[in-house]
């Protein structure tokens, strides 16, 4: 497949097609839906030969491209993935086609839009995955805004106004600080590839300076506490298919983000710092574990939730330090810290899509997120209560499903670096499943709470095929996680090897 | 003294453009209301031929010419080429809405033209007094545009204030130049700037510099020497303001060009500081200020004003690099604020001015195709990518970090993200509020096209900056 720029085409595709669809709602007679799902599939289908193709022997990156962009400022269209962003390319272009079909009858007002919005934003966000170039890493990570931004905005809730313009600032005040990093970068590298930062040589107050700008992107990303704020509020007003993107995806972008810049780039400033990093997912852990437990509104519920487990993720990447100081230098257990991270990563993304599906299947019958307002729903869609309690066992962790093994590894990596911080993160096996199940307990057990809770429909076709697709994922990555460990294993410990080499 | 008749080739668009405005003005004086429209294709057609004869004839060299008070050099051309595009567009926009308001008389496009010499004298001009010459033929044309609607009471008591403060401008730009003469003895630029090479920052020429910087901030609208701008472009007729806007922008920042960094390069440490203070104090006063904004024109004057901020970070860098970057930020914001304008253009009618911001709601449902460019161009002015504004931010920051300035360039950023508030308001109110106004729009063909392809130069220019961007460095040099 050498020749062949997949990667281009697993981008550009989307967006392309989306233009069109984008197009046709110049004729109100067309139905955009088909000619939007077939792009999604086709995309998917696209984005399978990256896997097949992919050499898991080796860290190098695989499928680069590059040509010249901007020769003024020597930025360059390079594209390449490894270990890492293929199982995120994947993830993304597996969600966009079950988004593309959760909007399939629920929105009806400018379907055309919504749908281009998602496949643009599909194109983007694969984009930032693959980007070698910092500046067209930059360029689709900002870009990505703006389809997100009027996604929630249009097709959203009540105060999805107020919600769209936090999302924007805050997600813009993060990003612009990394531009000048990478700005100052460029001015010492001559070069803005992301592989030449990896090899340049910084100080530690610039590193940690760096460090620093980097930092405020993606934690607002991830989000970690304390800048997560913006988080609930997105989650609760987007559409169904905004939320899932939200949680599956974007949030990845952020762990993305530490991965891929800050720790090869600063990995002295990471060092000296980690403490705040660990200290920071901890309290997503712990604190915001809590949080979730006291909300009434289901989607509040999971967003809290989704900042708790990305907590687990940043933890992974950042614990290597300890883990490394424990050990005399062995890698062993910092390898596993962060493939953890990583397939928790990975993990999340299907389960939180699962569960905002679920909320959105509930929601479009009732149109309230309010969890007082159902009640013994499996009596009614027995079908939908089995998807449900499945998925959010998962999202407790339950071994056998795939939130098991992104969570255990990291646990058991954390006891190496530290017994009260495995302690601190084994507490999220008790709030998970207090706040998953205790929801699950009130919104479908009991008796049957309203009228409007005993007229609901069982899910149809449609949602069988999204929610099941969904249960073969997280069954199969929890049972057999080894293809997902194996394809991240050469760039995982290559990426630690790079970073226990002090820069100074 | 005699001049060689090969400098007279040297000026030929500028004398091409005046001789055409000439026959304008005199043909204009025999032609019926009904056949106006001959005035308005005879101006379009001497932009287009003034751009062709710029491109054929312009040289790269910089050759001076009428004992050196004039410089035909590659910046020049450039940017008047870019002034003709963007005068055109404003010609092309304004047309319907004139004719609308029974405006539609040949003045506005002798007056515009006019102007336009003076923006082609002052960008091609290598003396003091060139300087000085350009800027007044320019600034009395612009006062006498914004007083076109002359039976409006807005727009008289527009022109009044441009013109006082206008005038007071000049003065202090005149006495700066004075005072350099009279340290120098000489008023052709290039020999200042040997003159001063070398030599200490005495006393005196800081003085000096400082008046020229005052006078140029006030031209540019630079904190704060910014009253007019919100004043000026709220209440000049829409057309006036995108001339006002976009056009002179251009010929402001050749101005700096050749009084700062031509001139006085000897002192750029002087004058560096002021710029930086100049610069600081817009992004804070244009972002913060254009937040509490309800009408969509002094929005977009308190956006001016933070541009003009940026703008300044790119020069006071004092290098080629900065100076390139400051030229390519000027050219992409003067095409943004030419379809910004447009777009008020485009939503007015006889009667009604769409210049409130709350005028554009729900236009996606009104005509989702001008609210998609009018979101490329809020978005290009936020500086999001990928539209052409991000790399105009970002070559500027780039310039300010190559220089070891990383708090301005973190400030300047941090502004930019207050800034981006009030763009994406406009976003919100065309995308997420209900239309309040249902008629749906029929804008005439040549509009559509018009701000259809300005929209989509924009973008195209943010997915492929690399040709533009090298340009501004050639030129530079």
């Amino acid at each position: 497949m050498g020749e062949f720029p997949l990667l281009s085409l697993v981008i550009w595709m989307p967006i392309v097609g989306g233009l069109l669809v984008l197009a046709t709602s110049q004729w109100p007679s067309l139905n955009p839906r088909p000619l939007a799902l077939a792009v999604a599939v086709i995309t998917f289908l696209a984005s399978l030969f990256l896997y097949t193709g992919f050499d898991v022997s080796t860290a190098e990156m695989q499928f680069q491209e590059k040509a010249s962009w901007v020769p003024a400022f020597n930025i360059y269209y390079q594209l390449g993935i490894d270990g890492i962003s293929m199982p995120l390319i994947i993830l993304t272009t597996f969600t966009s086609v079950l988004v593309i079909l959760a909007g399939w009858e629920v929105i009806k007002e400018r379907p055309a839009q919504y749908m281009a919005s998602f496949l643009i934003m599909e194109g983007l966000m694969n984009g930032v995955f693959a980007a070698l170039d910092a500046m067209l890493f930059y360029v689709f990570w900002e870009g990505m805004l703006i389809p997100m931004f009027l996604i929630i905005g249009i097709w959203g809730g009540p105060r999805r106004v107020y919600a769209t313009i936090k999302f924007f600032l805050y997600t813009f005040l993060g990003s612009v600080f990394m531009l000048v990093a990478l700005i100052y970068m460029y001015t010492q590298s001559g070069s803005f590839s992301i592989l030449d930062f990896h090899v340049l040589k910084l100080g530690l107050t610039e590193q940690v300076l760096i460090f620093l700008a980097f930092l405020l992107a993606f934690a607002v990303k991830v989000p970690m506490w304390p800048v997560h704020t913006w988080l609930p509020d997105a989650h609760v007003e987007a559409p169904t298919g905004g939320s899932v993107i939200l949680a599956a995806i974007m949030l990845k972008i952020g762990g993305y983000g530490f991965l891929r810049f800050s720790l090869p780039i600063t990995p002295d400033a990471s060092n000296e710092l980690d403490w705040l990093i660990i200290f920071m997912s901890l309290t997503a852990v712990v604190y915001i574990g809590f949080v979730a437990l006291v909300q009434q509104d289901m989607k509040k519920l999971i967003a809290y939730s989704s900042i708790a487990h990305m907590g687990f993720a940043t933890l992974g990447f950042f614990l290597i330090f300890t883990i490394m100081d424990n050990h005399g230098g062995s890698s062993q257990g910092s390898v596993m810290a962060m493939e953890g991270g990583m397939v928790q990563m990975v993990s999340h993304g299907f389960i939180s899509a699962a569960m905002f599906l679920c909320v959105g299947v509930l929601y479009d019958r009732m149109h309230s997120r309010e969890i007082a307002d159902y009640g013994g729903v499996a009596n009614t869609m027995p079908v939908f209560a089995a998807f449900m309690m499945l998925f959010a066992m998962a999202n407790a962790g339950l071994p056998g499903t795939s939130g098991f093994v992104g969570e255990f590894m990291v646990i058991l990596a954390s006891f190496k670096a530290s017994f009260w911080i495995a302690f601190l993160a084994a507490t999220t096996l008790i709030l998970g499943a207090a706040y998953t199940l205790w929801m699950v307990k009130r919104v479908m057990f009991g008796e049957v709470a309203n009228d409007s809770v005993a007229a609901l429909q069982d899910v149809n076709g449609r949602e069988i095929v999204i929610l099941g697709s969904l249960v073969f994922m997280v069954l199969l990555f929890g049972l057999w996680p080894a293809p997902l460990v194996e394809v991240m294993q050469a760039s995982i410990q290559n990426l630690v090897a790079h970073i226990s080499v002090s820069k100074l | 003294m005699i001049v060689a008749p090969a400098e007279f080739m040297l000026i030929l668009p500028e004398i091409f453009v005046l001789s055409m405005t000439c026959v304008i003005l005199v043909l204009d004086l025999f032609i019926s209301d009904r056949e106006r429209a001959i005035s308005y294709w005879l101006a379009q057609f001497t932009l287009v031929f003034a751009a062709i004869i710029t491109m054929t004839t312009g040289s790269g060299q910089g050759e001076l010419a009428f004992f050196g008070t004039y410089i035909a050099d590659a910046m020049g051309s450039t940017l008047k080429v870019f002034i003709y595009l963007v005068t055109f567009l404003a010609f092309l926009y304004s047309r319907h809405y004139l004719v609308e308001r029974k405006l539609f008389r040949g003045e506005y496009y002798v007056l515009g033209l006019f102007a336009m010499l003076g923006m082609m004298i002052l960008v091609s001009a290598h003396s003091l007094l060139t300087v000085y010459l350009g800027l007044e033929l320019l600034s009395l044309s612009l006062y006498a545009m914004v007083a076109f609607n002359r039976d409006s009471y807005p727009c008289s008591e527009a022109a009044m204030k441009y013109f006082v403060l206008g005038a007071l401008a000049s003065g202090m730009l005149l006495y700066g130049m004075s005072i350099l003469y009279g340290l120098t003895g000489t008023l052709d630029i290039g020999l200042i700037a040997d003159t001063l090479k070398g030599q200490e920052a005495t006393a005196p020429l800081v003085f000096a510099a400082t008046f020229i910087v005052v006078g140029l901030s006030f031209k540019l609208g630079a904190v704060p020497f910014h009253m007019w701008v919100p004043d000026v472009y709220q209440g000049a007729p829409t057309p006036v303001t995108l001339f006002i806007g976009s056009a002179s922008k251009i010929a402001a920042f050749a101005m700096v060009m050749r009084l700062l960094v031509e001139s006085l390069g000897a002192l750029q440490s002087e004058w560096q500081g002021m710029l930086v203070a100049l610069a600081v104090l817009s992004l804070a006063i244009g972002n913060v200020v254009a937040i509490a904004q309800t009408n969509l024109k002094r929005m977009l004057a308190y956006s001016t004003i933070s541009h003009v901020g940026f703008l300044l970070l790119g020069i006071l860098s004092g290098t080629g690099q900065g100076y390139a970057a400051a030229m390519f930020y000027i050219i992409t914001y003067a095409l943004m604020a030419a379809g910004a304008f447009g777009m008020i253009i485009l939503l007015s009618r006889a009667g009604f001015e769409a210049d409130e911001i709350d005028d554009f709601k729900g236009l996606n449902q009104r005509n989702s195709w001008f609210a998609f460019m009018m979101l490329i161009l809020m978005f290009s002015m936020a500086g999001v990518p990928p539209t052409v504004g991000f790399y105009a931010k970002l070559s500027v920051l780039q310039a300010v970090v190559d220089i070891d300035m990383i708090w301005l360039a973190a400030v300047a950023v941090f502004f930019s993200v207050i800034g981006a508030y009030y763009y994406i308001r406009i976003i919100k109110v065309m995308y997420f509020d209900k239309a309040e106004d249902e008629q749906p729009l029929a804008p005439h063909f040549d509009l559509r096209f018009g701000l259809t392809a300005n929209g989509l130069a924009i973008l195209l220019l943010g997915l492929f900056p690399g040709g533009l961007m090298a340009l501004c460095s050639q030129v530079i040099g």
